[in-house]
This record gives C-alpha cells, structure tokens and sequence, in this order.
C-alpha cells in the first residue's frame, strides 16, 4: 500500500502519540519503511511501534536509533549526519562554528575505533551508557 | 485402538515373558525405546557432555565399542542410517522370523552385545506388527521413532523453528498422540509451557514483524494441538492476571512519579526558565523556591507558637497600656501615611515585639509564652544553621563543579536528548530551547577548555583587576565610613537646620554605591577572561563584600537603639525597590525597545539599549541579604517572618513572569550547577553575621522594662532559668549547673575540635581516594578506545538482531574463514576478553545458523571425544575467537547438529 493513501490516517495517528513535534518524524518513518522512502506497509508500522513501545529491549531501540540517525545509510555516522542530527534538534539555532564544535567532539567522545565516524558498535557503547536513552526513546499509545 | 493393543501386552508380558518383543507393535517398540532412552541418557551425558547427536560419529561409535552400541542406538534411534539399516534388516529378517523369536528369547542374557541380535530382534517386532497392521503400522513405528528423537533434540535445547518442521512433527504426534509414555508427556508440557511463554514474551522479541508473525502463528498452533493432550492449559489465568497487574504497577508507578513532580512547588515554571535561559538562571529560581521552603518552616515555628497562641490566649487589644495606642497617638494612628512607617495600630500590634504580655502563662493550656518566644527565636537560628549546612552538605556530594557529567557529554546530548513522548507544541518549544540551551552550556566550558594563551598576559591581567576592585572596594568603604560619620554630626545637630540632602545622605550614598559598583565590578572583571561560570562566583564575592559595608552602617549607626520597626521597613523597601526595578528596568525598557523601535533611527534590539539580562548575582545576593535581614528582625518582629513569605511568594511569580517576558538569555549561557552551594555559602556568613547581634542582645542587654515578654526580667533568658527552677525536677537543674561549668564545658569543646580534626582528615583521604579512581576510569576509558579489535559484540540479543543490523560486517563473516588450527584459535581467544561467562549457557534461543559456525568436521574421528568436551563451565576459558564462539561452545550444550562442531583434531 501506498503511502499517500493512507497519509491521513497516519497523520492523524502521528497527532495522537505525538510525532506531530518529533524532529526526527520523516526519518523515523522512512527507517521503518521497507522501501526507505516513507511508505509503511502494515508490517513496518507495528514494527515501528514494537519497536518504540515501552518494552522492547535495549538492543533492539539502539538498532533503529542508529538507523533513524544514519541520515545517508551508508551504516556509518558521519559528521554531515551529526551536522543535520544537531540542525533538527537545536532548529538551525547554533553558529556553523558551535555545530562543527559539538560534531568534532561528539566523534571525539564515542569513536573508538578511530575512523572518525560512528560505527553501530562506537554508537552501541556510547548508547549503552545513556541514561536517559531509555526513557526518552520511546512512545506512548 | 492403542488401549486394547496395551492390554494385550500386558497379557503378553504375563504370558511370555520376555516374549513381549517380538509380539509387540512398532509404536509400543518406540515406547520402550523411549523408556531405554531415558536411562542411557545419564550416562551419556556423563561421558559426552556437551557432544550431540552427530551421526558420524554416532557411526564410529557403533564400529568402536559394539557393547555400547545397542544403547546408544536406541538412545539415538532418529538417524537415519540407523533407520535404513533397520529396513534393510527388517527386509532380510523376515525371512527368518519364526527363528528370531525363539532365538531371542535364548539369547536373552547376552542380547546387549549381540548387535546382530538385536537387530533382528527389532526387525521380528516390525515384520509381527507389519503381519497385523500391514503398512500403516510400519509407518507408523518410524513416525514414531522419529517423534521420540525430535523430543530427544529438544531436550537437549536443540530448537528447530523452521514452520515445515514442525508441522510435520506436529502432524506425527498427532497420530501417535496416545502413545506417549510419561516421559515424552513431561517432555511436551515442557514444550507447550516453552510456546506459551513464547507467545507472552513475544512482544518483547527483538524480531521483526514477519518473524514474530510466523513464530506466533507456530507457537500457536503448537500449543492449541497439543493442551488437548496435556489438558486444558492451567494457569494461564494465572499468567493473564500476572501480566495485566504488571501492566498496572507500571502505569501506577509513572502516575505516582508525574503526582510526584506534579507536587514539587512551581517545578514547571521553573524547568520552563531554564530550558530558555539556562541553568545559571533557573538557579536563582530554585535558589529561592528554597529560600521559601526554609521560610515556611520558620513561619511555623513563629506562628504556631507565639503568634497565634497569644492571638487566642493572650490579653485582647487595649486591655493594657502596651497593648494599646496612646491617647495622643489615636487621631492619627490610622492614616496611611503614619501605617506606612509601621507606627499607629501597626505599632502596637503582634507584628513587634512590644506587644506582647511577660506573663508568665497565659489561657487555660498555661501556655508558657515568654519562655516560647525566647525558644523559638533561638530555634530558629537553630534551625536555619542545621538546614543549611546540611543542605551545603548533600550539594558536595552531589559533587564537582558542574561540567564533568561523564565522557559522552556531546554524544549523548545528540542522541538521546530529544524525548519522543512529546507531542504538545508548546512542550516541544520548550524542548527545543533547553536542547539548544544546554548545547551552548557545553560548548561555552567547550571553548574555555581548548582555549590557549598567554598565560602571563592573563595572570597580569587578573592581578590588575583584582586591584582595581580592592581600590573601589576601599573607595566605597571610606565613603560610607565618612558618610556615617557626618550623620551622626548632623544627629546632634537640630533637624530643621539641616536639608534633604544632609538628612538623606547615608541612604543616598548607599544606593549609589549599589547603583554604580555591581556594574563597574563586571566591567572589571572583563579583564580576567574567567569562564562565566567562575566570573560569577567572583562578581558574588565582590558584590558581597560591598554590601556588607551596607550591613556595617546598618548596624552601627543605628544598633545603639534596637528598633524593630526598621527590619520591618527596611524589608518593606527592599520589596518594593526591587519591584519597581523590575517594572522600569527591565519591563519598560524591553516595552520601549520593542515598540519603539519601529520608528527608530538604529535598530534598538540589536544595538545599544537591547533588551535586559537576568541579573543573577544581584538577584541572589538580594535575596541572601533580604533573609539576613529576616533572620535579624524576626526576634523582635515577629511578624517579618509572614512578610517575608509573602514577598518570596510574590517575587517567585513575579520574576518569573518578568524573566520570560521582558528578559534575553545571556550571551554565554553557562551551566550552574555547583554555584547553588556557593550561595548556600554565602548565606551562612550572613546568617553568622545575623546571629551575632540577636545573640547578643539576649545574653548581655537587659530587656525593657514596660513592653515585650521579657519586660522586668534582669536578662532575657532568665525565663529559661525560672522554668528550670520552678517546673522542672531539681536534678535537671543540677544537670543543668554541671552542664554550665567550664571544666565540663572546656573538654567538650576539646573533643569537637579533635573529631573535627579527625572528621577532617578522613574526608581528605576520601577525596584522594576519589581523584584516584576518576584517573583510573580515566585510564580505562584510555585504554578500551586504543583497542582496535574489539569490534565484536557479545550481547545474546544483539547476535539474535543480526539481520537487522546496518552493517552485517559487524561481525566478521567467520564463514569464510578457513577454519584455523586450534592452537591460533586458542590465541584469538585469549584476545577477546569481552565475552560473556555465560554466554554459552544461554544458547537456548540461538538459531542454527551455519553461516556463522565453523564448518562441519567431515573427517572420522578416531578416538575419545573425552578431552574435546570439557566441563561446561570452560565456555568462559579460552574459547574459539569471533564468530565461533558458538561452534566452541559445546560446553554450554548448545552444540546441536551438523556444522556445530569445533574445530577438527589434527
């Protein structure tokens, strides 16, 4: 099924658990499309909420946290994903010399293999260690 | 059918003996064999732990020890070269059948060795079941042998999950159903209550939906075919109602926490200036929304126990001369301007000292007024000093100054800020504003870490404008020393000689100072370059000196005649000061750059006027001296205290209104978390500075003689000592008399001082040992980002997500490695220390995936498999390195088929 055929529904779906305001929301959608263009069959979209709902295990959210930040796909995090990560966060907010600041050092932090990119395990071990990955990602119905 | 064939062989076991056989039909051979199974079972797991069913091996067994092998046959009976050994055996058997029986029946006592002879025993059972049921009961029997080996897998945690699989085993048991033996009932239970616990755990599987689907659909239908056989499933209701109170408990405990944080006074309001303003400002906030709660109590104190009792208890209005306004005073005492300056009714009213009776008990409950004042004043130094420090306490473990929040500040900041329940707009404004905020905070201690240099320039720098700001500070001392000095000239001097100016000048001086100093200090402080963070700390020192210049005059040139009306006004002034500072400085002037910049020559937002910064030193120290003042005045105001209350109140609303409306964040939005403590700091110097003349007032002065509670008293606390004399036992006043004796009192205070000592140093010893241990977390951190090949994950779960992962090479394609010699495996081992202890005991959930394990060892094996196995517990030794980790980890008894074997022998 198409997308644009349904978008009214999901939209309306989006409002009522609150996606309407997520600045990640088309990455979400995207990453859990099985075509990576944004159109969920019925599959991806209870994927989408298994995967975002309360339960379900660490692991599994770090995967697709990685893939929703993984904005060009190439498996790896890269300065320009972290560019348009923090441009969606802070809305274009900070001074191209505080986002090249804050991508620098946040591959600093976490890359541990030293390719100056987030591999999934670089963003697997930082995320393990978040305390608030948790809580944060995930949504209510 | 299967009952009826049961009683035959019953009769037949009566009847023949051992004769039972060879008569028997194949499913009841199965069931034997099940039975047979299930003792050889133990020994086999003694000698080959963790070895599976591999029927090479099984083979080389056979030829090696034939003893054994009619066991182990019958243990493994599932292969199926086994089988067709036995159809063969069957086929040539039966020509001789009518020999087989007899023949074993002689042969009974060395049938176990007799392989031969067993065989055609079993082949005599099949050609006797075949005469009778014809083909149905041959297929029957192998049907079954095949089921009783799938379970025997199944024991052994070998799980096949694929659907055809398990259709077809369901669809044999189904046909076999009535002839399980207790053993395979066990097995099934177990099984079922493994689907179920499948089905309920689903959910939180960390599978994809199609995987999820086909496994529910299995598991499913698993369990529905076969609870008929088990009976209906018991505790499932159980399980239900476990689930759903779970489900209640979770959603009990969020709402309890949101009630919680609902309950938190102004949390909101507060959380909202911060994610605009930052930390440093929201300090303030939460600076005073302590400062309340501290009030509130001391509200308490005050007036559950000397307000509202003498309100009750105590003699009404104009009972007598110091409860009542003077004839003279009466035309007069209800003007405003008259009440403004606290004197008419206010004057003599509970507000104030004076009006309060020294009798010694008052109202039915002879409630001990006098005495009470004079506790709870003391009380609430008490207790203001004990919340304090301890508050400064809890502050200092909670530690550090601020900024080292652990190594993943930026990281984590990026990407697990955003909260994904948010769905209000306004909600998800404020989130955007505190993310940005809290990026600038980090960036601002950022930028100061990598900055380098000139370190001489700056220290010269530093050291000027320290200069700079002891000048001034000597410049406004002088000032207000001289001022003093000439007003009380000018005392002395009669009032109508003097004018405006002279009579004002001390206040006009004082204001002035205050005015003009906090910005020439910032200015100043421009020179050091601190981070905003440390420059605030200073500008709070500064400012704090200053004022305590205010707090000098304050004290001495007025100190000689106690006046409690002047706390009260002076506090009534400070409120409405800062208010209208508020109004005009900061309200107005963001109302008049704003509007009237639309007809401005520059751009007023941008340009010079701008709109206003939160000031947070003034506003603190405002507030700490505010509460000196309190502190001060409230022996002998009782009333302050309820004022005080209301302006915090008051002021929580109305900064906070003006901060978000009238106010722009600070250019360099700084973290503040450890500059809380330095206020707390600062506000025990003052409450120490605020005790001092109350205590001594008590101690030394001799109260007046025709107002307040201790009016005729020779000191203060004389009605502490009458109480000990007259309502107490005699020994507390002897205890009392020792108590007070300096030979008593002079060790007391010896020891203090050496458990402060000793407290000292242990405290000393901690903080070593916990810079000790930040290094080596430090170090450690080091350490692991060096090490390269440490790539591998270990997690069960995250070997189980692989076909979800973005990069597959992840985990290295092990496949297609040769399988390497085992002394290299060993060595690759040792070099990964992240795997887990019991990984290899959680193979319950693993998948067979051939991909990953080492290739299947085709070659015979010729001897022992004893030193390849090992206890279980060696998984966590040395084991094959990456990606064969489970082919190594036999151990565990995950090992399950083909292609699970280790590495082969040379």
């Amino acid at each position: 099924m198409r997308g644009n055929d349904l978008k009214q529904a999901w939209q309306r779906m989006y409002t009522m658990i609150g996606k309407e305001e997520n600045p990640f929301r088309d990455r979400i959608v995207e990453t859990f499309s099985e075509d990576g263009l944004g159109n969920l069959s019925f599959n991806d979209f209870v994927d989408m909420f298994s995967a975002l709902c309360e339960t379900s295990p660490r692991e599994l959210k770090t995967i697709y946290a990685f893939k929703i930040y993984d904005f060009n796909r190439d498996s790896f995090i890269c300065k320009e994903d972290l560019r348009k990560t923090l441009n969606k966060l802070t809305k274009g907010d900070l001074t191209p010399e505080e986002v090249t600041l804050v991508c620098d050092k946040s591959i600093e932090e976490a890359d541990l293999d030293g390719d100056s990119k987030l591999s999934f395990s670089d963003f697997e071990n930082m995320i393990s260690k978040a305390p608030d990955f948790l809580s944060n990602f995930h949504v209510r119905i | 059918m299967p009952p009826k064939r049961k009683s035959n062989i019953s009769i037949n076991i009566e009847d023949v003996g051992m004769e039972v056989d060879a008569s028997d039909s194949g499913s009841e051979v199965e069931a034997r064999r099940k039975a047979k199974n299930r003792r050889a079972k133990p020994q086999r797991k003694a000698k080959r732990v963790s070895d599976d069913d591999d029927e090479d091996e099984e083979e080389e067994d056979e030829d090696q020890s034939p003893r054994k092998r009619g066991r182990k046959k019958k243990a493994k009976p599932r292969d199926s070269e086994d089988d067709e050994d036995e159809e063969e055996d069957n086929r040539n058997v039966k020509r001789k059948s009518s020999k087989a029986s007899r023949k074993k029946a002689k042969d009974e006592s060395d049938e176990e060795s007799e392989d031969e002879r067993e065989k055609k025993k079993k082949g005599a059972s099949k050609k006797d079941k075949e005469e009778s049921n014809k083909e149905k009961g041959k297929g029957k029997g192998k049907q079954g042998k095949d089921v009783g080996a799938e379970k025997d897998k199944k024991k052994k945690k070998n799980r096949k999950l694929s659907s055809s699989f398990e259709e077809e085993e369901e669809e044999e048991e189904k046909s076999d159903e009535e002839s399980l033996s207790e053993g395979e009932m066990a097995a099934l239970k177990e099984e079922v209550e493994e689907k179920k616990k499948l089905i309920a755990t689903l959910r939180n599987k960390p599978w994809r939906m199609k995987r999820r689907l086909t496994l529910l659909k299995e598991a499913q239908d698993f369990v529905e075919k076969f609870e008929g056989a088990l009976g209906k499933g018991k505790g499932r209701k159980l399980f239900a109602f476990k689930v759903m109170m779970a489900k209640k408990l979770i959603k009990f405990k969020r709402d309890f926490e949101n009630f919680k944080t609902a309950c938190i006074p102004w949390e909101r309001k507060i959380k909202d200036v911060e994610s605009h303003f930052g930390s440093s400002v929201a300090s303030y906030f939460i600076f005073l929304r302590w400062m309340y709660g501290l009030n509130m109590v001391l509200l308490g104190l005050m007036f559950g126990l000397v307000v509202v009792p003498e309100v009750l208890m105590g003699l009404p209005y104009g009972s007598i001369p110091r409860k009542t306004v003077p004839r003279e005073e009466q035309a007069t005492a209800m003007d405003y301007s008259v009440l403004s300056d606290f004197e008419g009714y206010f004057k003599y009213s509970i507000l104030f000292y004076g009006y309060y009776n020294n009798e010694r008990q008052i109202g039915l409950l002879k409630f001990r007024l006098p005495l009470s004042y004079l506790l709870v004043g003391v009380g609430i130094f008490g207790y203001s000093l004990m919340v304090v420090i301890r508050t400064m306490a809890r502050n200092a473990n909670e530690g550090g100054d601020g900024g080292d929040e652990g190594d993943f500040t930026f990281s984590w900041k990026m990407f697990t800020s955003w909260d994904y329940l948010i769905g209000n707009s306004e909600t998800a404004d404020n989130k955007y504003a505190s993310i940005t905020t809290s990026f600038k905070e980090s960036i601002v201690d950022e930028q100061m870490n990598q900055k380098d240099e000139n370190i001489h320039l700056r220290r010269f720098l530093r050291v000027l404008a320290n200069v700079l700001i002891l000048l001034c500070l000597g410049g406004s001392g002088y000032l207000i020393y001289y001022v003093v000095k000439r007003s009380q000239v000018f005392a002395n001097m009669n009032k109508d000689d003097l004018t405006w100016m002279e009579k004002n000048e001390v206040e006009f001086v004082m204001s002035l100072l205050g005015l003009v100093c906090p910005p020439l200090f910032e200015a100043i402080a421009e020179l050091e370059d601190y981070h905003p963070r440390i420059a605030l700390k200073w500008q709070l020192g500064r400012i704090f000196a200053l004022f305590l210049g205010n707090l000098y005059t304050f004290l001495f040139a007025l100190f000689d005649e106690v006046n409690a009306k002047e706390f009260v006004k002076l506090t009534v002034s400070d409120i409405q000061v800062t208010y209208l500072t508020i109004l005009v400085g900061d309200f107005l002037r963001a109302v008049i750059v704003r509007f009237l910049n639309y007809c401005w020559c520059w751009d007023l937002e941008a340009g010079f006027p701008s709109y206003g910064e939160f000031d947070i030193s003034g506003n603190v120290l405002g507030l700490i001296f505010n509460q000196g003042m309190i502190w001060m005045g409230a022996f002998y105001a009782p009333g302050l205290v309820g004022l005080n209350i209301l302006r915090l109140l008051s002021s929580m609303y109305f900064q906070c209104w003006a901060v978000m409306c009238t106010n722009v964040p600070h250019e360099r939005v700084f973290k503040a978390s450890g500059s809380n403590n330095f206020y707390m700091g600062l506000l025990l110097l003052v409450l120490f500075l605020s005790l001092l003349p109350v205590v001594y007032t008590i101690m030394t002065l001799s109260p007046s003689f025709d107002c307040g509670p201790f009016s005729g008293q020779e000191k203060m606390y004389d009605v502490v000592m009458e109480t000990i004399d007259q309502d107490l036992p005699a020994f507390i006043g002897n205890i009392f008399l020792y108590a007070t004796n300096p030979g008593l009192i002079m060790p007391a205070v010896l020891l203090m001082v050496l458990a402060l000592y000793y407290l000292n140093a242990v405290s000393k010893g901690y903080q070593q040992a916990n810079i000790d241990l930040k290094k080596k977390m430090q170090m450690a951190r080091d350490e692991e980002k060096n090490r390269r090949n440490n790539k591998d994950s270990t997690n069960q779960v995250m070997k189980d997500l692989e076909d979800l992962l973005p990069n597959k090479s992840l985990i290295p394609p092990a496949a297609e490695e040769e399988p390497p010699p085992p002394d290299v495996v060993v060595d690759k081992g040792s070099r990964s220390p992240k795997v887990k202890p019991g990984a290899a005991g959680k193979g319950v959930h693993l998948q067979r995936d051939v991909s990953l394990a080492a290739p299947n060892p085709r070659d015979p094996v010729t001897r022992d498999l004893g030193p390849r196995r090992g206890p279980p517990g060696n998984a966590m030794g040395p084991q094959p390195g990456p990606g064969k980790g489970r082919g190594g980890g036999r151990g565990g008894g995950r090992g399950g088929g083909r292609g699970r074997g280790g590495p082969p022998r040379p």
